[in-house]
């Protein structure tokens, strides 16, 4: 009974007056985003030392006043390269699962609707795709067509859609079986309209949820791909590629490779954080 | 202690999720002597179910027993801890759900799954256990008790189902069994054999029982005491006689009314048309790949021909599983019929919907059974009634505004609900939204499929006169499809009997035209009426129910 109790006060607590409940694990995640999102748009202006200037005279340089995070494999400041690898990392995962997401929920959604052959094929297809490990993929192309933005942000893109196809369809489907959506039908709705007004609404939970661990996935995959050489190439680096560069530094607790693997960790798991607690419409309204 | 069960001033609540409190139950007291069957009735959200589960202690997630006391046996359900309600669960309190099919695990034989309670509670060896469930079968009827308990859920049909679990709370021999509507889902010429069969098996066995409905003449069979509830709180308590024969309260009067039918005036004979607004010619409609013969492999609808004249109603009667629901996909176009001429306002329509024109889909519309799954629960009111609109009518933001509030008057719903979605309206609301929305396209005929089974009687009464005075109103059609015959008889000037895909009879009530076909005859006696004698009395010739019931 003391629980039923102190979730009633943390909801009055956190409970913004715009019909919306959001608790306090979720605006840490949020707030976290929002830090690096900016940093990622100001990184120019707030880094303390251009990003390939050997600055530090030591290389795995300790951390100091004029290092705050002290320096990497080649007395390169690592504050300043932090910053901008937020750039990269943020970025291109966040333009990779936009696009993933887009792309397989349109198509997930069109299949559930118009079901028959269009369905099997489209699946099928994506099924074979899902087949092809995921790493090997990216080595493949990018060892292929050469490492840029565009070709990393598309094979992210590529990788992923099949999972968010699977997962829109197994959503899709289930909704696609209602009274309401054979109400729409005998009317002589379009399939536009269908996937548009009726469903996309009723999935649109789970998919965002979905959205936030694939962005996760991406970056994971990017960090991947740049600790194997082939994401983002120097003088710039992204997370992934600045704990590569510095695993050198591990046996001395250098803080070169502390930091980037730190944070990489706060943007997974702030994402999720974030995902796990959306804001809640408040449907009790008789207050 | 003189009662077996005692309950005192119970007050259960739930906090909603904007930390709101809501009290469900607002102190109710109940007793209940050994051997007694009471009945808790009422709409739904009258907290009924509620207060049956606080009998085992339990208060479903998000709601918590506030105040008051249940005691059961002697024992206080509010002060023992979890382990010992545990203990109490299956030996001396039991319950049998409203859906059986949901509560069987349908990987585990029937077996298994029935001497399980013994299992848990040591209570007997399991030789022992099967020899008891053997005994319970028997007991309740059911056909081949030696074997029935080696088939899986799914190889026995739903009235089986449902004395099989039954079965299952009797055999830790409980001082009190509560039935959580355990009818509703059943045809009514399965309904009573799995009535008698409680009967029986309670009366032998001295058991308390605790029957929840909200069909008061299922009630009037069974229980010896009745509970009226509404919204929490106990309306009248009396023994069964007494509240059929001299209800007090105004709220139980309006229960028995609204089981009263009101058989339909006889429509005006000048009236006759022409040429009728639908005719069906030979339809054939069913599932599965189709045969060299070009007919599907199940035939759900075989060769059924009906005609429905303008500003008059047609009614389909059937126990579930006997094709009219299919009937009507078929003529909305929704599954297309494999042979057959629908015909409607003298034009013939396409088999599947695709092929219709808008303008003949607007004229029919459906109206499907469950009002909560054919709302979007995504959209308000005010979009689900808009589509419509737009759609077929083209109106411009203003005049779907104006024409939204007519129709929300059509249905006596206040206007200020255009702007709540669907998860928070009522049934009745919701299903009154479902109509609306068949009303924005201006049709010519609705399909009605079992439009007020979901519904309380007396919100479902409220429901057909609603329909009636639109009829009255707009000079509409309906088809009423329903498994319930006082629903139909209220509304329809002529009923078909269909069984097994076929139509088998037609009768116009009007013309006092008693049912002739054996089948159609069995169905009419099955329906229950408010008389506690009725059960007992009834006589059904054995061989007309081993022909036409699949129990």
């Amino acid at each position: 009974m003391t629980m039923t109790h102190s979730e009633t006060k943390a909801a009055r607590i956190s409970g913004i007056r715009l019909g919306y409940r959001f608790n306090i694990v979720g605006m840490v995640g949020l707030s976290i985003i929002l830090c690096w999102a900016l940093v990622a748009i100001f990184a120019p202006l707030i880094i303390p030392y251009p990003v390939g200037e050997i600055a530090d005279l030591d290389y795995f340089g300790p951390m100091s006043r004029d290092f705050w995070l002290g320096s990497d494999y080649l007395g390169r400041d690592m504050l300043s390269r932090i910053l901008m690898g937020a750039r990269y990392t943020v970025g291109i995962s966040l333009a990779a699962v936009t696009i993933a997401c887009f792309s397989g929920v349109v198509l997930g959604m069109i299949a559930a609707v118009a079901g028959g052959w269009l369905d099997t094929l489209l699946s099928r297809f994506l099924d074979a795709l899902n087949s092809i490990p995921s790493k090997l993929f990216g080595l493949v192309v990018v060892a292929a067509v050469g490492s840029s933005i565009p070709v990393l942000i598309l094979t992210l893109s590529i990788i992923y859609i099949p999972g968010a196809y699977r997962f829109a369809r197994a959503l899709a489907v289930n909704i696609n079986a209602m009274d309401f959506i054979t109400v729409a039908r005998i009317r002589g709705e379009s399939t536009l309209y269908l996937i548009r007004s009726e469903i996309l609404p009723n999935i649109i939970g789970p998919v965002l949820a979905d959205l936030g661990i694939r962005f996760v996935f991406i970056v994971l995959l990017l960090s991947g791909l740049s600790f194997l050489g082939l994401g983002v190439q120097p003088p710039y680096a992204d997370w992934g590629a600045l704990v590569r560069e510095n695993i050198g530094g591990l046996p001395f607790g250098a803080p070169a490779v502390m930091f980037p693997s730190l944070a990489i960790a706060s943007l997974t798991i702030s994402v999720n954080l974030l995902i796990d607690n959306l804001p809640q419409k408040i449907r009790d309204r008789s207050e | 202690m003189a009662n077996l069960v005692e309950i005192r001033d119970l007050k259960v609540e739930a906090t909603t999720d904007s930390g709101r409190r809501v009290e469900i139950i607002k102190g109710v007291s109940v007793d209940i002597a050994d051997g007694e069957i009471v009945a808790l009735i009422g709409e739904s959200g009258s907290g009924k179910t509620t207060i049956a589960l606080t009998l085992m202690g339990y208060a479903r997630p998000g709601c918590r027993i506030a105040g008051g006391s249940v005691s059961v046996a002697g024992k206080d359900m509010m002060t023992l801890s979890e382990k010992q309600r545990a203990r109490v669960r299956g030996t001396e309190v039991t319950y049998v759900p409203q859906s059986a099919a949901a509560a069987f695990n349908p990987a585990a034989t029937i077996m298994d799954q029935v001497i399980e309670v013994t299992r848990i509670h040591g209570l007997m060896s399991p030789d022992e256990a099967r020899a008891r469930a053997v005994e319970l079968f028997r007991a309740l009827s059911l056909p081949e008790p030696e074997t029935i308990g080696s088939r899986y859920p799914h190889q026995v049909s739903g009235g089986q189902l449902q004395r099989l679990s039954a079965a299952m709370a009797l055999i830790g021999d409980p001082k009190l069994v509560i039935f959580d509507e355990p009818t509703t889902a059943l045809d009514v010429t399965t309904q009573i054999e799995v009535l008698r069969a409680f009967k029986s098996v309670m009366k032998k066995g001295g058991i308390a029982g605790v029957y929840v409905s909200h069909d008061l003449a299922v009630v009037a069979q069974i229980a010896d005491r009745i509970v009226v509830l509404k919204g929490g709180e106990v309306q009248e308590v009396g023994t069964t006689e007494e509240i059929l024969s001299n209800a007090k309260h105004p709220y139980t009067r309006e229960l028995l009314s609204a089981f009263e039918p009101k058989p339909r005036e006889a429509a005006d004979a000048a009236g006759t048309a022409p040429a009728p607004l639908l005719k069906i010619e030979n339809l054939v409609a069913g599932y599965g790949p189709s045969q060299t013969d070009g007919l599907p492999l199940v035939r759900a609808v075989e060769d059924v021909s009906l005609k429905v004249e303008k500003g008059r109603n047609l009614g389909i009667i059937g126990e579930s599983g006997c094709g009219k629901s299919t009937l009507a996909r078929a003529i909305a176009g929704i599954l297309p019929a494999a042979v057959g001429k629908i015909v409607f306002d003298g034009k013939e329509l396409g088999r599947s919907a695709r092929e219709r024109t808008r303008d003949q889909l607007r004229e029919m519309q459906i109206v499907f059974q469950y009002a909560d799954t054919a709302l979007n629960p995504a959209k308000s009111v005010e979009d689900i009634l808009d589509r419509p609109l737009v759609f077929y009518h083209g109106m411009n933001a203003k005049a779907r505004s104006v024409r939204i509030d007519e129709l929300l008057d059509m249905v006596r719903l206040p206007r200020n609900l255009r702007h709540r979605r669907p998860a928070e309206l009522s049934g009745g609301q919701k299903q009154r939204v479902n109509f609306a929305r068949a009303l924005a396209a201006d049709p010519k005929l609705i399909l009605c499929d079992e439009i007020t089974s979901a519904l309380d009687t007396v919100v479902a009464a409220a429901v057909i006169e609603l329909l009636k005075e639109l009829q009255r109103e707009l000079g509409l059609s309906y088809i009423f499809i329903s498994h319930d015959l006082s629903v139909v008889e209220a509304i329809c000037d002529e009923i078909v009997v269909m069984y097994g895909g076929r139509k088998v009879e037609d009768i116009t009530p009007a013309k006092v035209k008693a049912p002739h076909h054996p089948y159609s005859q069995l169905l009419f006696s099955s329906v229950p009426k408010l008389d506690p004698t009725w059960l007992d009395g009834l006589e059904q010739d054995p061989e007309l129910v081993r022909a036409y019931c699949r129990r």
